[in-house]
């Protein structure tokens, strides 16, 4: 249980770092008004007359994403290693592992506590309608499973490097590869000319279409699987990166 | 405590450390001495196990730092070069992280940190960021956080750089007296701290350890060791080089300075002079005015020279 207490020691510092800078008030504000925004004014929440969070609401999430959580992981390692904190962590009595779980949990719950202040427009969409609360549950599920995958992949791009915005450019990249690979347009250009093995192998590289099944009340194994992979293998890569930089 | 076999780091075609060996044990305290870029952060950080070895073992306390990094590194305290500490804390919360990592909690915690508190003096900067210390306070609170569990082992990359006098003689003072029960290695290019605080010295050179020593017997490989300075008056300088370059146990002569009336002329023992200059030179200096008269015992700078700058050795 020892290692367990170190991953709390760890990801507590980490939580409390977002907090005590401006980055965790900012980071909350500009989601939580990017949501306001999208739901209502171009989302057409009101026109569309449904019931429902699922396009209105969650559709937008992997493009929020997209910039946001390369956001809040692009320092994760980039600033340990540019202030030589790094020394100081990996000389002390913790794994090199425990020190990955406990930032990427830190921050990973940071950006659910981001998400789940999102609740104003749960209620008002009960107010004004019936909609499918377990539903809507399911999208949240979905939408932070995304996150994490999204955070993983940039605590990848956090340790290659120790200037954030080199982190933050290529994180943002490589992201945007996870989304178009399930991009409407960028699969219907696909399927005009490759086979629908080809397409579908694609597809099942994009955050979209493994997020798609969550919006839909559908929680599917395959789906979480895939994205609790996407964050075992990048959080795999980052201990790799680390260790080479240790030889 | 500490035991270095045959360390080496190769960065790309450097060999940044090239096979260096020591041990040091509990009560000693252990000068790591050389140029900048000799390879002294580069061993330190092998031992505390940041960096891997390309070849060679590093043991502390029985446990290798390799094969066994955990045990190994909750013996070590460590002071990183440059003393990073989070930025973002403050000194309260930084030191309270440190002990919790280090398995401290509740009660336990609590002492520890007012301990390190009190032995670095930081309560003045108790609830200040790290951002707003001066490099004194930052200094001292990494510091601090290297003794927050009283390892056995202390690794200290130049703990008194940056410092002023009075903070440089406090944190001998304590790295003195802490070496009293630990085993303690510290960097330094400083070389008055060598005699200040160490027991034993270890002087390296581009990645290779050059000599090896208590700072008395390190002194003792300088010309100036045993050497015989005299200020005479109412006589030549020229008068008393000729009389004195031909005692027997002197090697050579030089004349320091020569104002009104008055020479100060150095005189250096030939190797195998065992001491018996300083007699011999008062024997002949019989008769003058001699207003004073001193054994050098030796100077680790100009031995420090010698070695890490061969091509330049006299």
């Amino acid at each position: 249980m020892n290692s367990w207490a170190n991953i709390k020691t760890i990801a507590k510092r980490e939580l409390g770092a977002y907090f005590s800078s401006p980055l965790a008030y900012v980071f909350i504000v500009i989601f939580l008004l990017l949501c306001g925004f999208f739901t209502f004014m171009i989302g057409g929440f009101f026109e569309r007359g449904e019931a429902s969070l699922s396009h209105s609401f969650f559709d937008w999430h992997p493009w929020f994403y997209l910039f946001l959580v390369p956001a809040v992981g692009m320092r994760l390692w980039a600033e340990e290693r540019r202030v030589g904190t790094l020394e100081l962590l990996l000389t002390m009595p913790v794994t090199a592992w425990q020190a990955i779980v406990g930032k990427f949990l830190a921050s990973w719950l940071f950006l659910g506590l981001a998400l789940l202040l999102t609740f104003p427009v749960v209620i008002t969409v009960n107010y004004l309608g019936n909609p499918d609360n377990g539903v809507i549950f399911t999208g949240y599920i979905g939408s932070w499973l995304m996150a994490g995958a999204y955070l993983a992949i940039s605590c990848i791009t956090s340790a290659m490097t120790r200037t954030q915005v080199v982190s933050f450019i290529i994180s943002v990249v490589a992201c945007f590869f996870l989304i178009l690979a399930g991009f409407a347009p960028v699969v219907r250009f696909l399927e005009g000319w490759a086979s629908p093995t080809l397409v579908d192998f694609v597809t099942s590289f994009s955050v979209i279409t493994h997020f798609d099944a969550f919006q839909k009340g559908v929680v599917d194994s395959r789906d979480v699987l895939f994205f609790l992979s996407v964050i075992g293998f990048s959080l795999f890569s980052t201990s790799v990166i680390l260790r080479e930089h240790r030889n | 405590m500490i035991k270095v076999e045959n360390l080496v780091k190769v960065f790309g075609a450097k060999r940044a450390v090239d096979g260096i060996s020591f041990a040091v044990e509990r009560g000693e305290v252990l000068g790591f001495l050389g140029p900048n870029g000799a390879g002294k952060s580069t061993s330190m950080r092998m031992i505390t196990g940041f960096i891997a070895p390309t070849a060679g073992t590093v043991t502390v306390g029985g446990h290798d730092i390799v094969e066994d990094p955990l045990p190994a590194k909750r013996l070590i305290g460590y002071l990183p070069e440059n003393a990073p500490a989070y930025t973002d804390m403050t000194v309260n919360g930084f030191l309270g992280f440190t002990a919790e990592i280090r398995g401290l909690r509740g009660e336990a915690k609590k002492k520890a940190v007012n301990r390190a508190v009190e032995l670095c003096f930081l309560e003045s900067v108790l609830h200040q960021s790290v951002e707003t210390l001066s490099k004194g306070y930052r200094h001292r609170t990494c510091f601090a956080q290297s003794i927050i569990h009283d390892p056995e082992v202390l690794i200290l990359d130049e703990p008194t750089d940056g410092l002023d006098p009075n903070q440089k003689h406090e944190i001998r003072t304590l790295i003195r007296r802490m070496g009293e029960k630990k085993a303690i290695i510290f960097s330094t290019h400083i070389l008055e701290e060598v005699d200040a605080v160490c027991s034993r010295a270890i002087i390296i050179d581009r990645g290779r350890i050059v000599a090896n020593g208590t700072p008395l017997e390190l002194r003792r490989k300088s010309e100036w060791a045993g050497a015989v300075t005299l200020v005479v008056r109412n006589i030549s300088a020229a008068t008393i080089t000729q009389k004195l370059g031909q005692l027997a146990p002197a090697k050579r002569t030089a004349v320091i300075k020569e104002t009104d009336g008055k020479a100060i002329v150095t005189v250096f023992p030939k190797p195998d002079a065992n001491g018996e200059l300083t007699r011999a030179v008062m024997d002949a200096s019989q008769g003058w005015q001699v207003e004073e008269l001193h054994t050098e015992e030796g100077r680790l700078d100009e031995v420090f020279r010698s070695i890490t700058m061969p091509d330049t050795k006299k």
